[in-house]
């Protein structure tokens, strides 16, 4: 099961390290994390998506809670908010090739923000399903390198995450 | 003007500090210099680090405050680890100072430079590298904070040398303290309360098993009372022995893989188990997983992370167990036992009284800690060690309104007699045994010179059997009695050692001869080794 967590915690160093060890100090896998400052300077928001049953999610969410600089855990309910990571993604493209590439771009909303002689890069910004669409059309061209920034998500509506 | 080192001392005697155990070196210098001529606050030097942090938690157990241990950067700082780590898995509250090399030459490997904090990050509650002079008062006041309040643990805080030398303006402590991500529930959901009252008056073979947290908590007494109104029957873990006396009708002992079989016996009866403060680990209950399977259970703990971790819980409580407790004593009224098990448990108790074999010319340790018990004063403390010498203290030694101070939770050998220096600087006018074995002994015998220098009364126990019983009983059972490294041949004098320390001591090999020791060394107020010899076929458990 795919879960993603919102964390809200206290904008001092040492936190991302206390966050990420305690995922592998108990052996828990993380599919992304992505920290940034919230409207508060002294508060950043760190959203993680792992992998785990529902055991292993309660006891995450308990454990990063026992953690003194975490100030809030909210497991966001799946189809009640929106996620998105911001990909790069830079595909091998010969002269023949750019033209399909351009239409995958079209097709699937991406945008095209470098192009070279023998390369195209494309920069998409979407779920991380959509992406992985995304990078499953474009590998047969041969992607050169990938640089995502791990999943963002914010609840629907009027609910939200706040300290 | 006022220098960081100063403010350390002023921290620490805001919050009443009146012992810490410690290590000097180059980068704590300051905070000695501090220590040396302008506070009442009494430093005993042990002799490595690791033993300053157990005198601490031996500290904090005996009066319930924070024990303060002290190291300098480095190897100070990383033999302080294993203290630290016992502390943390014991629930201990402690504060661990560190010295640090001067804040601008962090991160380039200098001398006696280590990422302590980081090293520590699994094993502490909270863990702080101070960044500026200013901060001490703010961080010591918190850290204490932390350390004791919610479920207790120990709190780290390093401080670079140059952050110690700094003078600033003037040096006032905080009243409050405001940690936005940290405020432990104490109270106690009342609706899960009124729950767990119906859960109990609808049980048919209710019971109660008593772990490490009611003894933190100070809600021992409560227990008692709620047990004995309810006439529910009482186990313990290893941490929560002492939460009733050992001769409490009502007491059945220690759970567990190496616990009293009329203890386990009635566990596996029991239609409901009020499980308060207690982790539940597996030395406790073997397949915790499977436990909510057969009995419904009420779990009371503070760490709400506790709760379900190791038990499938059916009412869950999260909540400070002097306030639950209270809460249940309140809403409990009416209750009665079924006579039928009340029956059945007094039936338990009596059908697996222990029948101990004993070898002539040995010492038999169990039936010395029972007899033992009763030569101390009342509120005496023990500490055992690890290994067999805490099994025979944990299911032998008949407490009453005293302590028994173990490491139940880390389990680290060499754990008591620094355990028990901290104890008797806490408590100066109590009995402060140790019991350990030879193995254990010799993991911090150094600490003899610390209880000679201070002269601490503290009698030592070491029962020996020339092996690592505890692990040779393991591979007994489990390795076809291929006895690998567990042989302790050609060990020192012990008695010749206690003396060259400057403490008398004695070898005795018989029950008789090891209770006239010590009907004679406990009205004496000098330290005593007294060496057992124990038959090696000695068991852990019947």
């Amino acid at each position: 099961m795919k879960y993603t967590l919102s964390i809200l915690v206290e904008n001092q160093a040492g936190v991302l390290s206390k966050i990420s060890g305690l995922f592998s100090r108990r052996s828990y896998n993380i599919d992304s994390l992505a920290v940034g400052v919230t409207t508060d300077p002294t508060v950043s928001r760190i959203t993680v998506v792992a992998n785990g049953d529902e055991y292993v999610v309660e006891q995450l969410e308990k454990q990063l809670n026992k953690l003194i600089p975490v100030i809030k855990v909210k497991r966001l309910i799946e189809g009640e908010f929106i996620s998105r990571e911001l990909s790069l993604i830079k595909v091998h493209s010969s002269s023949t090739k750019r033209f399909e590439l351009l239409k995958i771009a079209e097709l699937m909303n991406a945008k095209i923000v470098d192009v070279a002689a023998s390369t195209v890069t494309f920069e998409y910004c979407e779920t991380a399903e959509k992406t992985q669409i995304l990078i499953d059309l474009l590998k047969p061209y041969g992607i050169r390198e990938i640089v995502r920034t791990g999943t963002v998500a914010i609840d629907k509506g009027k609910a939200e995450v706040t300290a | 003007m006022i220098s960081g080192a100063d403010i350390m001392v002023k921290c620490l005697e805001a919050e009443g500090v009146d012992t810490v155990f410690g290590y000097p070196g180059a980068t704590i210098c300051p905070f000695y210099d501090s220590l040396y001529d302008n506070t009442n606050i009494k430093h005993i030097l042990v002799r490595q680090e690791q033993n300053a942090a157990h005198a601490a938690s031996g500290y904090a157990r005996a009066c319930s405050r924070p024990g303060v241990c002290v190291a300098t950067s480095g190897p100070g700082a990383t033999n302080l680890i294993t203290g630290i780590a016992t502390a943390y898995m014991d629930s201990i509250p402690m504060i661990a100072i560190t010295g640090q090399v001067r804040s601008d030459l962090l991160g380039r490997d200098v001398f006696q430079e280590a990422d302590i904090t980081g090293a520590c990050e699994p094993f502490t509650k909270h863990s702080y590298l101070v960044e500026k002079t200013e901060d001490l008062p703010r961080i010591f006041k918190e850290a204490f904070h932390i350390a004791k309040t919610g479920r207790p643990g120990p709190v780290l805080i390093d401080i670079p040398q140059d952050l110690q030398e700094n003078e600033i303006e003037s040096f006032e402590y905080p009243e409050t303290v405001e940690i936005k991500g940290y405020k432990p529930n104490t109270n106690g959901h009342l609706v899960q309360i009124k729950r767990a009252v119906e859960l109990i008056k609808s049980s048919k073979r209710p019971l109660i098993v008593a772990g490490g947290g009611v003894l933190s908590s100070g809600a021992k007494l409560k227990l008692q009372k709620f047990a004995e109104m309810t006439q529910i029957p009482v186990l313990s873990t290893m941490m929560g022995i002492g939460v009733m006396p050992s001769d409490h009708p009502l007491y059945l002992g220690m759970l567990g893989t190496h616990g009293r079989k009329s203890a386990n016996s009635a566990l596996h009866k029991a239609d409901l188990t009020i499980v308060c403060g207690a982790r539940l680990g597996d030395r406790a209950i073997a397949a915790p997983d499977q436990m909510g399977n057969k009995t419904k259970v009420i779990h009371i703990d503070i760490d709400p992370a506790e709760i379900g971790k190791n038990v499938k819980t059916t009412v869950p409580i999260v909540g400070d167990m002097n306030n639950v407790m209270k809460r249940l004593i309140e809403n409990i009224d009416g209750y009665t036992i079924d006579s039928q098990w009340d029956e059945e448990v007094k039936d338990l108790k009596a059908h697996y009284q222990s029948k101990i074999s004993t070898f002539d010319g040995y010492v038999e340790p169990r039936t010395l800690i029972s007899k033992l018990s009763f030569m101390l004063k009342s509120k005496a403390i023990l500490c055992a060690d690890v290994g067999q010498n805490q099994i025979w203290c944990a299911n032998n030694f008949r407490i009453r309104e005293g302590r028994f101070l173990t490491t139940g939770g880390m389990g680290t050998m060499g754990y008591s007699v620094p355990a028990a220096i901290g104890a008797k600087m806490a408590r100066k006018t109590r009995d402060v045994v140790v019991v350990c074995g030879d193995g254990s002994f010799q993991m911090s015998l150094n600490e003899l010179s610390t209880i000679a220098q201070n002269n601490l009364n503290i009698k030592i126990i070491v029962m020996r059997n020339h092996r690592l019983g505890m692990v040779r009983e393991l591979q007994d059972k489990c390795y076809k009695g291929r006895h690998s490294a567990t042989i302790l041949n050609d060990e020192p004098d012990f008695v010749a050692l206690a003396k060259a320390y400057g403490i008398d001591s004695a070898e005795v090999s018989s029950n008789e001869e090891a209770e006239k020791f010590v009907k004679n060394i406990v009205e004496s107020d000098k330290p005593f080794v007294l060496v057992c010899n124990v038959h090696p076929d000695t068991p852990s458990i019947l």
